[in-house]
């Protein structure tokens, strides 16, 4: 069913009797040519984009629990490409036109609102910092608008500015950076996936990869064994298991960030902006909830819960940067799985073994990057090779040394 | 999650800096060179569900380095020694 003001009056008169199930719930089947691990966003935005780009819809996505259950609905619904690093720019500016078109395209309301991403600087240091960023972005075609204390005072007068150890001095914004309603992500592409011949097999989970030599032949999972021509990883969170059955050890490994959401308030946050004096940023969502966040607890943990010490040093810095935020009550706070690669960036690549592909290590902003991301594991998979604009995000890139390690922090992503 | 430290006893985890996995071992620098060896002790990690081995240095307490055993998906410990006993 196509989605639109005709069909919502229609249904309103008929008493919303007539909306169909959005997908299918197949069978799945002995074969498929393509088989893509995890049903999150970026796996069923590769399987969207491998049916639309390349023609190839003898695909299945599989998915351990319910599509979408993983970080796809659990991140700060950010969009951005406000970064610097030539490997970095590129792939995510890519992702943000695409997601300028996506619904659209799609024919799903995922609610693209570009409302602006502020990042605020406190010192000189960050100050050349940002000038230096926002200038790679503007050399690579990328908006930036550079913003002085005043600037930021209309915009955000809420703000303190005068605080003893982190005056806002100024700020760097990316006016089309904002977010996005992020399950409607996972079920818009779902649905669009479905559409053109997808199958979705929820509750499905992998417990082991089959292999003939260097090849590998299928999946068995707790619904039966399925065979394919070629497999795709795309499970962030549990890459490093998945790998494992597939005996490969990768550059990542796994932590949890934490995301918190307050009580609903009037509307006064118009952007998303982000604290420099550490690590948070907070944006208000459509019901009114402040929607926030920090750093990664800092230690291993498939737990998907964090700890007190990490929740309280963000309500802190949310008071430092916002008092009026001191007064907010925080409904709820939810944690999730991340591949923390060695370098902070992503792997889109070919591996060691010819028809496996890896989609994984997306450290804590994997969800901005969802449209390139299917997108470019896409043509990868279905070309054998790389897009352009995923062909430094390769396995290999940490043996013979060309890392993109956007923080610098080097192979210790407890620091990232 | 609390760590007891050897020296210290149970203490809050935001007392001690975390130090990664503590089964890496560094290729013998003596050794003939082996980039496959330093790549895999640079960057690759088994990063199990259960029975991760890793370093905490008791920072704000005796500054001593531990090895903790512990279940990344339920944060159990299992068991907790000196680094360098």
């Amino acid at each position: 069913m196509r989605y639109s003001i005709f069909s919502v009056l229609r249904e309103a008169l008929r008493g919303q009797s007539g909306w169909t199930p959005v997908w299918r719930e197949p069978t799945p089947k002995p074969r498929y040519e393509i088989v893509i691990v995890g049903g999150g966003g970026h796996g069923l935005a590769t399987a969207y984009y491998l049916a639309k780009e390349h023609g190839i819809r003898d695909v299945a996505v599989i998915e351990r629990s319910w599509l979408g259950s993983g970080s796809v609905g659990r991140n700060t619904t950010i969009v951005r490409s406000n970064y610097m690093l030539d490997g970095n720019v590129p792939f995510y500016e890519t992702s943000l036109k695409l997601w300028e078109v996506l619904e659209r395209e799609i024919n799903y309301n995922a609610m693209v609102s570009q409302r602006g991403v502020l990042n605020l600087w406190h010192d000189e240091g960050q100050r050349d910092a940002c000038l230096r960023r926002g200038t790679a972005m503007r050399l690579h075609g990328v908006d930036a608008t550079w913003l002085e204390r005043e600037d930021v005072r209309r915009m955000a007068p809420f703000l303190d500015f005068e605080h003893a150890r982190f005056p806002i001095l100024g700020g760097l914004l990316q006016p089309r950076g904002g977010t996005v309603r992020h399950d409607a992500v996972a079920w818009g592409y779902a649905r669009a996936a479905d559409a053109l011949g997808v199958d979705l097999i929820q509750e499905c989970e992998v417990t082991a990869i089959r292999r003939d030599g260097d090849r590998v032949t299928g999946v068995e999972t707790t619904r039966g064994a399925i065979e394919c021509g070629k497999l795709g990883l795309c499970a962030a969170g549990d890459s490093s298991r998945l790998a494992a059955m597939a005996g490969l050890r990768l550059p990542v490994e796994t932590h949890v960030l934490q995301a918190y959401v307050t009580e609903g308030l009037k509307p006064f946050l118009d952007q998303v902006i982000t604290f420099g004096g550490g690590h948070f940023y907070f944006s208000q969502s459509d019901k009114g909830g402040i929607v926030f966040g920090g750093a990664i607890d800092g230690y291993n943990s498939y737990a998907r819960r964090g700890g007190l010490p990490m929740l309280t040093e963000v309500m802190r810095e949310a008071a430092s940067l916002c008092p009026p935020l001191s007064r907010a009550r925080v409904l709820r706070s939810w944690g999730g799985a991340m591949d923390m690669s060695m370098d902070g960036s992503p792997i889109i690549s070919k591996t060691p073994l010819p028809n496996l592909y890896l989609n994984a290590g997306w450290c804590i902003g994997g969800f901005k990057a969802t449209p390139a991301s299917g997108f470019a594991f896409a043509h990868t998979i279905a070309r054998d090779e790389p897009h352009a604009i995923n062909a430094p995000y390769r396995l290999d890139r940490f043996r013979d040394g060309a890392t993109i390690d956007e923080s610098g922090s080097g192979a210790s992503p407890w620091l990232q | 999650m609390r760590l007891t430290c050897p020296h210290c006893g149970e203490r809050p985890h935001d007392e001690f800096a975390y130090r990664g996995d503590a089964t890496l071992r560094r290729p013998d620098p003596a050794a003939p060179a082996d980039p496959e060896a330093e790549h895999s002790f640079v960057y690759l990690r088994d990063n199990p569900v259960a029975g991760h081995r890793e370093h905490w240095l008791h920072a704000f307490g005796c500054r001593t380095l531990l090895v903790v055993t512990r279940d990344p998906a339920t944060h159990a410990i299992r068991s907790i020694e000196l680094a360098a006993p």
